[in-house]
């Protein structure tokens, strides 16, 4: 094959022969074709990456200073936040973060649900979303153990005994994932290698994987029409507008006035009241004592809820399981031709509606001592919950739909 | 249809608050201020004569506490480093061993550093008043936020005896060193310095977070108009 | 799309400037990852200055101390080596200690020292900071020279006041770290003699 030669001159020219620079940059940016007509739910996919960015950044800048052992991880932390210059900004970088990072991708994903996102031709890279969910628990998960304070130590137990009560080989299981009898050192050392090199890495794969899916079906919008159905004389997509420099610059302001409500939590509330860091894992843990009230971190509570409204342990957790897992096959779920909400009937709405109202009840409840009215109601929101996905393909066909517009309105 | 929505939302929300609102033991307001490098001083004071002998506050170093109060390094080692040949560098330690706290109180000690952070100010504060005479308890004491207390009441000399009455009230039976006024504040001074224990860097997190916050709206302003400019092609 | 009412230069304007206080930004962000990798004060607490009790180190013997994570050399030098050390000016590099940061300006002097018996130095080689050996006998090191320290990584050679010899890889005179005599047998190492 001849060698040949990019048209830019200069040093950008003998890379652009060498490596497709100028032709990546036009694919995903400078001609990339988004619909002209995103909307505020637009910002979160790429805040999701900006945490991801910090995330990497202030853990790598941790791991610097931690020490991964039962004896010294307690007292490593508090050294990084007194003894190491800046160690406690990075830190709460770090913490707040992670819970930002669940903030976003909550919102990132209502959008989808929202909008039809999730509809074909989208489907793979909605479960390409599902799966960076997924790992983002576990990360997350992992992550908590790390401090090595009394809700790192009993959150820790009480999850991995949640694999304890899968028939026959539960007991053996649990004891592998801790390589001990209890959670211990030996648990936070894998963890520690999980959660900063394993996780990490996959996580950053499937975030590629996800944007090489948009890219490639092109992004959906709040009127829910295929903006590429409808080209200009020279194939562009009419409602369509190139990335950059639209969406590059809208981008920058959705960053800026996030990194504002970021910097408010970071600067002035930075334990989030209590449910971004905890109270008591500011005591280091102690394997013969159980705090009063433990409750695993917000993120995970809704599905917490979940499984504590079970009144089984193993079908409590076989119910955790397929709350996340029914989102995989949302797609299948939806029978109704309309994607967006804005087009959808009443009653569509008002169920999804219901459903945040649940999800957020169940969260809620998730960190509240199982008592028997509040479990009585994350009964109700968890019939919910499954009832809302089962019997979507039912449901999102009721009531009036309204007509969907050719052409995106803006 | 939205009718029964409606009473399914009301069957669900009211329960809700009427749990919610469940009572826990009543809290004082601690109201401290770190600000207050006075108070801050006395309450490390207190904590070195009072406290430290058995709890340590070992995340902590002398010479950070000692630039953070504006107390002079030499002051500091001569009145407030009680461990032997402890340096102004050193981690704030005790001189009781694990195990020896286990035999005389049953456990050990817990350290203090972060024990604002984990119980709150407002805890603090009212479990440093609550102690009252109960002598069913092996120290002669007992608490009303914390119930079967393991510590025996260390500032008895200053605060005085308080019984429990038959309706819950606490009342001094027999004074203390100190007015029950004088004593309430120097527990403040108290909570004061373990609440900046607890972070000691929040004073100046909160001051650099104001800067960030003015860089930001300033940024954001500049990118608000650049995303306008540019908008203007897509109108 | 209206492009004939794009206004150019408010555009490029709008453009630098948020490009402009991007990159403070950024500066401001990167400030603190930097900053993090300075000594923390775990690290500054144990740079602090250590004491040291001289009084049973016997003439000819070494003892070594730890400041700042390096060994500082004492050294109680006899008399014929500082008797030597006058004469051997013209193997050495640099015999006048001339380089200024080599030495605290107290122990800028023939034997590098505040007390000439007592020989205080980083025991780290200023070639490529192995510690040299310690040698006591004539000729172990040079050929004439009373002892002196040999470094086995490269085959630096210093003379019992810490100056280099010519032609081995070490250009410099081994370092005198600041230290003060409390008293006839206590040595302060990191704190500076108060100006005499």
């Amino acid at each position: 094959m001849a060698f040949k030669q990019s048209e830019a001159k200069g040093l950008l020219g003998w890379f652009d022969s060498r490596f497709p620079l100028i032709e990546t940059w036009n694919a995903h940016l400078a001609q990339y074709q988004a619909p002209k007509n995103f909307n505020f739910w637009y910002f979160f996919g790429s805040l999701a990456m900006l945490v991801l960015v910090n995330q990497i950044l202030t853990g790598i800048w941790l791991t610097m200073n931690f020490n991964p052992s039962a004896e010294g991880a307690f007292a490593s932390v508090e050294y990084i936040m007194r003894d190491v210059e800046w160690g406690w900004l990075i830190r709460y970088l770090h913490s707040t973060g992670a819970s930002a990072f669940f903030v976003v991708v909550y919102l990132h994903m209502f959008r989808g649900l929202m909008y039809g996102s999730f509809k074909q031709p989208r489907e793979l890279l909605w479960i390409i979303g599902m799966v960076i969910f997924l790992l983002l628990m576990a990360e997350a998960f992992m992550g908590y153990l790390l401090p090595w304070g009394q809700m790192s130590f009993w959150g820790a137990q009480v999850i991995i005994n949640l694999f304890s009560s899968i028939p026959v080989i539960g007991e053996d299981l649990g004891v592998w994932i801790r390589g001990d009898f209890v959670v211990s050192g030996a648990t936070l050392n894998r963890f520690f290698a999980l959660h900063v090199i394993a996780l990490p890495l996959a996580i950053v794969g499937v975030v590629f994987l996800h944007i090489v899916a948009l890219h490639h079906v092109g992004s959906n919008n709040p009127d829910g029409i295929e903006i590429k159905d409808k080209l200009d004389a020279h194939g562009k997509p009419l409602d369509g507008i190139p990335f950059h420099p639209y969406y590059s610059v809208k981008d920058i302001m959705g960053v800026v006035g996030f990194l504002i409500v970021f910097s408010i939590v970071l600067f002035f509330a930075p334990e989030g009241g209590g449910y971004f860091l905890e109270g008591p894992n500011f005591e280091q843990a102690n394997g013969l004592k159980t705090p009063a009230h433990i409750a695993p971190v917000w993120y995970m509570t809704p599905f917490y809820s979940v499984l504590r409204a079970v009144p089984h342990k193993f079908m409590g957790v076989v119910a955790m399981g397929a709350a996340i897992a029914i989102l995989f096959v949302l797609p299948w779920l939806d029978k109704n031709p309309v994607k967006s909400i804005r087009y959808r009937s009443w009653i569509n709405k008002l169920l999804l509606g219901l459903f945040v109202v649940a999800f957020v009840i169940l969260g809620y409840l998730g960190t509240q001592p199982a008592d028997p009215t509040p479990t009585l109601i994350a009964r109700i929101c968890t019939l919910y919950y499954f009832g809302y996905f089962l019997l979507m393909p039912l449901h999102s066909r009721w009531g009036k739909m309204k007509p969907v517009p050719e052409r995106v309105t803006h | 249809m939205n009718k029964k929505i409606a009473l399914i939302l009301a069957g669900l929300v009211m329960p809700v608050m009427a749990w919610a609102s469940g009572t826990s033991v009543h809290l004082d307001h601690a109201n401290i201020n770190l600000k207050d490098k006075a108070s801050l001083q006395h309450g490390a004071q207190l904590y070195m004569n009072y406290c430290s002998g058995c709890h340590a506050t070992g995340f902590q170093r002398y010479n950070r506490v000692a630039v953070d109060l504006g107390i002079k390094e030499e002051l500091m080692q001569t009145n407030l480093m009680f461990v032997k040949d402890a340096k102004i560098g050193d981690l704030m330690n005790n001189n009781m061993t694990a195990s020896d706290g286990k035999k005389w109180f049953g456990q050990t000690p817990p350290d203090l550093t972060l024990v604002a952070r984990v119980r709150g100010v407002d805890w603090l504060y009212t479990y440093l008043r609550g102690f009252y005479k109960d002598d069913s308890r092996p120290f002669g004491v007992n608490n009303t936020v914390f119930p079967e207390v393991g510590m025996p009441h260390v500032l008895q000399e200053l605060q005085g005896v308080q019984v429990k009455t038959e309706d819950g009230e606490l009342e001094l039976v027999k004074a203390g060193k100190l007015s029950e006024e004088a004593y309430d504040e120097s527990v403040r001074d108290l909570v004061n310095f373990l609440a900046y224990s607890g972070e000691p860097v929040r004073l100046e997190r909160e001051a650099i977070g104001v800067k960030v916050l003015i860089f930001l709206v300033v940024f954001f302003f500049l990118a608000y108009l650049l995303k306008k400019e540019y908008w203007k092609d897509v109108h | 799309m209206s492009n004939d009412a794009v206004d150019t230069g408010r555009r490029r304007f709008l453009t630098a400037a948020t490009g402009v206080v991007g990159a403070i930004g950024g500066a401001f962000v990167a400030y603190p990852f930097l900053a993090s990798w300075k000594p923390s004060a775990k690290a500054q607490a144990a740079g602090a200055p250590v004491q040291a009790d001289i009084s049973k180190l016997q003439v000819g013997e070494r003892l070594v101390v730890e400041w700042r994570g390096q060994p500082i050399w004492i050294v109680r030098r006899p008399d014929n080596v500082l008797k030597n050390l006058d004469g051997i000016g013209d193997k050495l590099k640099d015999p006048e200690s001339a380089e200024e940061e080599q030495q605290p300006a107290y122990a800028k002097n023939a034997y590098r020292s505040i007390k000439p018996e007592y020989a205080i130095l980083i025991g780290i080689c200023t070639h490529l900071g192995c510690s040299p050996l310690y040698q006591k006998e004539l000729n172990a090191v040079v050929e004439g020279v009373e002892g002196g320290f040999f470094c086995p990584c490269h085959g630096s050679r210093f003379d019992l006041a810490g100056r280099v010899f010519s032609g081995v890889p070490a250009q410099q005179n081994l370092r005198v770290p600041p230290h003060k005599f409390l008293s006839d047998t206590q040595l302060m190492i990191g704190v500076d003699q108060e100006a005499a």
